[in-house]
């Protein structure tokens, strides 16, 4: 496949996987709202997504190939980009780039590293078994998430992962709205500073979003 | 003025280089920053010292051979402006100066700041060019292209192929030069006919290359000397993707 060798193709892949994966993460934030009407919310919630079987399974396996994707074109890329340059300059003067463009790898790994520590513990269940939700249900029988999530987010050390883990998504995602849209040529000089404008706020508002539930969790505001 | 100097010296493309202290003393403001090294350079001959070996041409701007990252920006902080043009008023006495070659690793070093930029040429050798026959001269209106058409081909056309665009992106790419070659010709119905091949092939010869991907930095726009933008990067994207959903691929 000539698209996946070259430069642009790549980027098209990253661009693509990219924006399936942002479309996930709101729906994942939506969804976890339902942690603020309380255990029946959420439980109600988890309950009702793990009852669609082959479509959870089938969900589950489009995320994992467009993560791999991601993963592997961005280390690819950024492998050719780093060879790009082999002497650095003495003098570096960024009048355009930003702090989360120029470092889309690190946070990116970074989310990586994090999403792997948050399967095992929420999906998984296997960081805390005490209080893993398929073994506690709640009333109703089901698993309690609730109580699972509210317990992890009492602790300050788990807390603060989450907090760091989505600052670097706030900075990942601030670049890669608008650079995505670039790649993909879906803009025009005209939609140029709204794009990068409304890239950056909405990803502040995500950021913030998942935040707010360690957050609100940690200072005893939702038990 | 005076001025302290630091200055990228490099004895050969296979020498390790280094930054060399340098005094340019009784500077106008007057003089463009190719003839403070000028300058600079008559005092070194004089001590019977090598001078700084630098591109440069026709010292107006239209070129594209003035290759100098001077503090960290290709082409110094003024905006659309070439070293040539670039005026020493835009310094105060005693500032120190930084002077560095293009660096990427398609643009190796030859001696000090002049830099080998035959890989730009390469780009365009694979597919910058029109090979559709277009007949005898035709009548004045006898293609009709309407005038925002033209008007942007030439916006891209603008290029000079300095490659400050490389040496300002962070990832070394030579998406903007690409970008703007592309664009130039996709606008118009001659560079039409092979639009698909060409976005296709100048792409790939731009990896071959050794240039980096584009990472949408936009650093490229912010050095062009000819203000060239980043919105003919999102055209070359456009072209790539119409490449392979509608053209079809001929190479």
């Amino acid at each position: 496949m000539d698209i996946l060798k070259n430069s642009v193709g790549r980027k098209l892949v990253m661009a693509v996987t990219g924006f399936g994966m942002i479309a996930f993460v709101i729906a994942h934030l939506l969804g976890n709202t339902t942690l603020y009407s309380g255990p029946d919310g959420i439980n109600a919630y988890a309950g009702a997504l793990h009852s669609c079987g082959v479509f959870l399974w089938t969900f589950r396996l489009t995320m994992a190939v467009m993560l791999s994707l991601h993963v592997f074109f961005g280390i690819q890329l950024t492998l050719e980009n780093r060879a790009a340059r082999p002497q650095a300059y003495t003098v570096t003067n960024y009048r355009a780039s930003t702090f989360a463009g120029r470092n889309m790898i690190w946070t990116g790994l970074l989310i990586g590293v994090f999403l792997l520590y948050h399967l095992l513990q929420f999906t998984l269940q296997v960081t805390d078994p005490e209080i893993a939700a398929v073994r506690h249900p709640d009333a109703l029988g089901r698993p309690d998430v609730f109580t699972m999530v509210a317990l992890s987010f009492r602790k300050a050390a788990v807390a603060a992962v989450y907090v760091c883990a989505m600052a670097a998504l706030g900075l990942h995602l601030g670049h890669s709205i608008q650079s995505s849209l670039q790649t993909l040529g879906l803009n025009s000089e005209r939609t140029f500073p709204a794009i990068t404008k409304g890239g950056i706020i909405a990803a502040i508002l995500i950021a913030l979003g998942f935040v707010s539930f360690p957050l609100v969790i940690y200072a005893g505001l939702l038990r | 003025m005076d001025l302290t100097l630091y200055v990228w010296r490099q004895s050969g493309p296979a020498s390790a280089g280094r930054l060399e202290e340098y005094r340019a003393k009784d500077i106008t403001s007057d003089m463009s920053f190719l003839e403070m090294l000028d300058v600079v350079n008559a005092e070194l001959v004089r001590a019977g010292r090598e001078p700084i070996a630098f591109d440069h041409d026709c010292r107006e701007g239209i070129c594209g051979m003035c290759s100098q990252v001077i503090n960290g920006v290709p082409h110094g902080s003024r905006e659309k402006t070439t070293v040539c043009q670039l005026h020493m008023r835009r310094f105060r006495d005693g500032d120190t100066i930084y002077i560095e070659p293009w660096r990427a690793k398609a643009f190796p070093v030859i001696k000090d700041l002049i830099v080998d930029r035959s890989s730009l040429d390469r780009i365009m050798q694979s597919g910058g060019y029109v090979s559709a026959h277009t007949g005898g001269v035709p009548d004045g209106n006898a293609i009709l292209i309407p005038r925002d058409d033209a008007e942007t081909a030439m916006d891209a056309a603008e290029c000079i192929g300095c490659g400050a665009c490389v040496a300002a992106c962070p990832n070394g790419s030579a998406m903007l030069f690409a970008a703007a070659k592309v664009a130039h010709l996709a606008k118009l119905p001659q560079g039409r006919a092979e639009a698909a091949r060409r976005v296709c092939v100048m792409t790939e010869a731009m990896l071959k290359e050794g240039f980096g991907n584009c990472g949408n930095h936009y650093e490229c726009q912010a050095a062009c000397p000819k203000g060239i933008k980043v919105k003919f990067i999102a055209q070359l994207n456009r072209e790539y993707i119409k490449a392979h959903l509608k053209d079809g691929r001929d190479t």
